[in-house]
């Protein structure tokens, strides 16, 4: 059966099979984590604006309140992650760099943390416009990466028609869970969060593209689901990275987003299974963005598992909540293939981030060395969007970042990672891609 | 809590697949079988001249590895494959000194020029066994008989010439040799199976050849196990198997259609498959990753390529063999080749694929996004 089901899963062409590791934490439930007696919540962990603070020091605050608004269309407001009282807003460090103005809140550790904030709301009634006010209003995010506000995203433009509503629950990335667990627990927001965004976008049909790695959910889904429904579930290969849009949309309808374009010139509105099921959840409520789920996992915490964490948690709290003392370690938010390294256990947990990883040190620097491209192809046969990843490393070499990007569709890569993974020479060819790019940007700016 | 040292680096933070040096260490082993048959089959003879050409490519790699300050390479292991194919290419009574010279050549003039491994353009190998071709006409085809008798005891005659010296006429060893034998059927003639054919006319037993009970180079004539070994790199994902099967495919077809027009002239396909140092080359040495395309469209073109010029100059040229000189043609149209095989991108404009849903929306929105962009 489950080879059967391999063989037929669609897929991309192309990719890696990175070890999964997902066993550590795939089996563990939910579990809420304690409030840090401090948060952090910083005004821009979106793409877009920063929010404009409603909040000042001194101030209470109630768990789920709005503490900043949205600074004009892209942009998202923030609430309160505990009952407590604003200390201050500062300027502090975040996982992304640089650092950014936080609002400081100190917890009641007394009061009870129950969301007293929202009313009913009745959504089917709603036109789209008010819908995607009321998702602007939850403060949601694309869960999954980059931070793109979801309500912008689920705007189409006027003049494109949207058919399918293509819903990922593929989570690709070695070691993370979490869509996998909300798949399983929180299955009736995510129907419900489809049903609401096949509202707004105007589509038939939607399908939830789910690797065959997760066929628990699956079937769990497939369970709430009736006869004609118009969602369904299409199971995708396990592979890496079926986790991309593009790539998803390619696997489940056969159609090429093109280069540059967005997933609406193929008439399709792309969501993550985390970002559906939260608004299944917040919406009907008028509730706010308050906590995400997030694996915590790898060989350096003794509690690994998948926690609902507040937004504006400390790293270090709900590092040392999952058992980690501190060994020389590699820490990562995010997944090992597309995830960043932080320098500072002192940053907050923020919308975007799915997954805490703590790996060992790269110990064998032997197997560090690079060496020159030996021409083998691996890249070439890795990457899912068919670059030249061993050119573009060559070119990188020698400066020439203006070809790499007019000749070598430099701009088309995504930054997976999957020819780096491959390469025998252990080029950093993802990083030198990334320089390029942000050269080739500087130079166009100039 | 104390505070750890944490690691910055960028994405991703996994890495998995062989090395350089141990993709390098498995040729080796599959190219120890194709040795320790040559050694069989030739004696001591062999044994010697694959250690002294070996010796040769390594010590000139840490020379110039030395000269240059450049961090010694000998440990990735692809000086001692140079030298272990370049003397599987040699005739097994090659002078000993010659094949040193060799070796030099194959590292210093074929590597080390272009700025050692992975810019090197050429099979440094096949550089080592031109270079010798023109330098020592004679030697380079002077073939002596396979599994002669007392081969593990005494050394082929011209193996020790001395530096600088011409080798002796092997004549009147092959003919004592030959006297030595039981079958007077099986007599050497001093001919490859290869040279017996564009010369006399002669084709060999198509099983012999399978199973190197033939003469010719020292490492090139069993081409069963060559095809072994080179299965053993494939199965552990360390050759591109596109590329001796390309070759074998257009040296086969090129050999087909000659063999159609004149079945007289012509040697039958399989002949050209088997024989001399096609097996070799299209496993070993065409499949040597630096100086190949990467495209895949590229890799096709790479092979088929090689595999015609071989038979091309084998029927047409003044040579019986032609393998060294269509891979060496072949790596240098590689950039030529790479150039024009692109892969077609994803999201590059296609219409057979169902792209679009209403392909008049996709003009509009080409536009509205350059506008978007504008705008931010
Ligand atoms: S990082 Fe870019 S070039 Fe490398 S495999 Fe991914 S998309 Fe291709
Ligand atoms: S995987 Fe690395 S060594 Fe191989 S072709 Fe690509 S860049 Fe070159």
């Amino acid at each position: 059966m489950r080879l059967l089901q391999s063989f037929f899963a669609k897929t991309f062409a192309h990719g890696i099979h990175p070890p999964t590791s997902k066993g550590q934490t795939d089996h563990l439930a939910i579990r809420r984590m304690p409030f840090s007696p401090r948060m952090m919540v910083p005004l821009s962990q979106h793409i877009g604006a920063p929010a404009k603070v409603l909040v000042h020091k001194g101030q209470e605050v109630v768990r789920g309140e709005p503490i900043a608004r949205a600074e004009g269309f892209m942009s998202v407001p923030m609430h309160a992650p505990v009952t407590g009282i604003v200390e201050g807003i500062e300027l502090m460090p975040t996982a992304r760099g640089p650092k950014s103005e936080a609002i400081i809140i100190n917890t009641y550790q007394a009061a009870d943390q129950q969301v007293l904030y929202g009313a009913d709301y009745e959504w089917q009634n709603a036109s789209t416009e008010e819908l995607i006010q009321q998702i602007q209003n939850t403060g949601m995010v694309g869960l999954g990466g980059a931070g793109f506000p979801s309500h912008v995203k689920m705007q189409v433009p006027e003049d494109h028609v949207i058919d399918t509503l293509v819903v990922n629950g593929c989570e690709c990335e070695p070691y993370l869970t979490t869509d996998h667990r909300l798949m399983l627990e929180k299955t009736d927001s995510l129907i419900l969060g489809i049903r609401i965004a096949l509202r707004i976008s105007g589509a038939q049909r939607a399908i939830i593209g789910i690797e065959d790695n997760k066929m628990d959910a699956v079937e769990t889904i497939r369970e709430r689901l009736t006869e004609d429904d118009p969602v369904s579930v299409g199971v995708v290969k396990t592979k890496y990275p079926q986790g991309s849009e593009k790539l998803l949309i390619t696997a489940l309808l056969d159609r090429e987003v093109p280069s540059g374009g967005h997933s609406y010139h193929v008439g399709v509105v792309v969501n993550n299974v985390a970002t559906l099921a939260l608004i299944g959840e917040l919406l009907p409520k008028q509730q706010g963005l308050i906590e995400r789920v997030v694996t915590i996992a790898g060989p350096g915490v003794t509690k690994p598992g998948n926690y609902l964490v507040p937004m504006g948690t400390p790293l270090r709290f709900a590092l040392e909540y999952a058992g980690y003392f501190g060994d020389i370690s590699r820490l990562i938010l995010g997944g090992p293939m597309m995830g960043n390294t932080v320098a500072s256990l002192d940053v907050p947990m923020t919308k975007t981030v799915s997954g805490i990883l703590v790996l060992e040190q790269t110990h064998d620097s032997g197997k560090q060395k690079t060496y020159p491209c030996i021409q083998c192809s691996r890249c070439l046969d890795a990457c899912p969007i068919n670059l030249n990843p061993s050119q573009l490393g060559r070119l990188a070499a020698k400066r020439q970042y203006e070809v790499m990007a007019d000749q070598f569709h430099l701009n088309d890569c995504f930054e997976c990672g999957s020819c780096s993974y491959v390469c025998p020479s252990n080029i950093p060819l993802v990083q030198y891609f990334r320089i390029a790019k942000s050269v080739n940007r500087e130079r166009v700016a100039a | 809590m104390k505070q750890p040292i944490v690691e910055i680096r960028t994405s991703p933070h996994i890495h998995s697949s062989p090395t350089v040096a141990q993709i390098m260490r498995n040729v080796i082993y599959a190219l120890v079988p194709l040795a320790v048959f040559a050694v069989y089959q030739f004696g001591i003879s062999a044994l010697a001249l694959i250690i002294t050409v070996i010796l040769s490519t390594l010590l000139t790699e840490s020379l110039f590895a030395w000269l240059s300050g450049r961090d010694n390479t000998i440990n990735d292991s692809s000086a001692a494959i140079t030298g272990l194919l370049l003397a599987l290419t040699l005739p097994p009574g090659f002078p000993l000194w010659m094949g040193a010279v060799a070796g030099f050549i194959a590292i210093a003039l074929g590597k080390t020029l272009f700025g050692g491994i992975g810019f090197n353009v050429f099979n440094p190998a096949l550089i080592g066994r031109a270079f010798v071709q023109a330098a020592f006409p004679v030697s380079i085809t002077t073939w002596t008989p396979a599994f002669a008798p007392g081969r593990f005891a005494e050394f082929i005659p011209s193996t020790l010439t001395l530096p600088l010296m011409r080798p002796n006429d092997l004549t009147p060893w092959i003919e004592q040799v030959n006297s030595n034998l039981a079958n007077k059927m099986d007599a050497f003639t001093g001919a490859t199976p290869l040279a017996a054919w564009k010369f006399d006319g002669v084709t060999t037993d198509t099983m012999d050849l399978l199973t190197g009970m033939v003469t010719g180079s020292t490492g090139e004539s069993a081409a069963l196990l060559i095809v072994v070994c080179g299965m053993y790199l494939v199965i552990r994902k360390m050759m591109d198997w596109r590329i001796p099967v390309s070759v074998l495919a257009g040296a086969f077809i090129t050999a087909l259609i000659l063999f159609l027009i004149d079945s007289e002239q012509y040697p039958d396909p399989l002949f050209v498959l088997l024989s001399g140092g096609l097996m070799l080359g299209a496993v070993f040495m065409a499949s040597d990753m630096v100086g190949t395309p990467v495209t895949p469209l590229g890799v096709l073109l790479y092979g088929l390529l090689i595999g015609f010029f071989t038979v091309i100059i084998r029927s047409f040229g003044g040579l019986p063999e032609g393998v060294m000189y269509a891979i060496l043609l072949g790596n240098a149209l590689t950039p030529l080749i790479e150039s024009f095989t692109q892969p077609r991108v994803y999201g590059e404009k296609r219409m057979d694929k169902k792209m679009v849903v209403e392909k008049t929306v996709v003009g509009e929105s080409v536009g509205e996004k350059t506008a978007e962009e504008n705008a931010s």
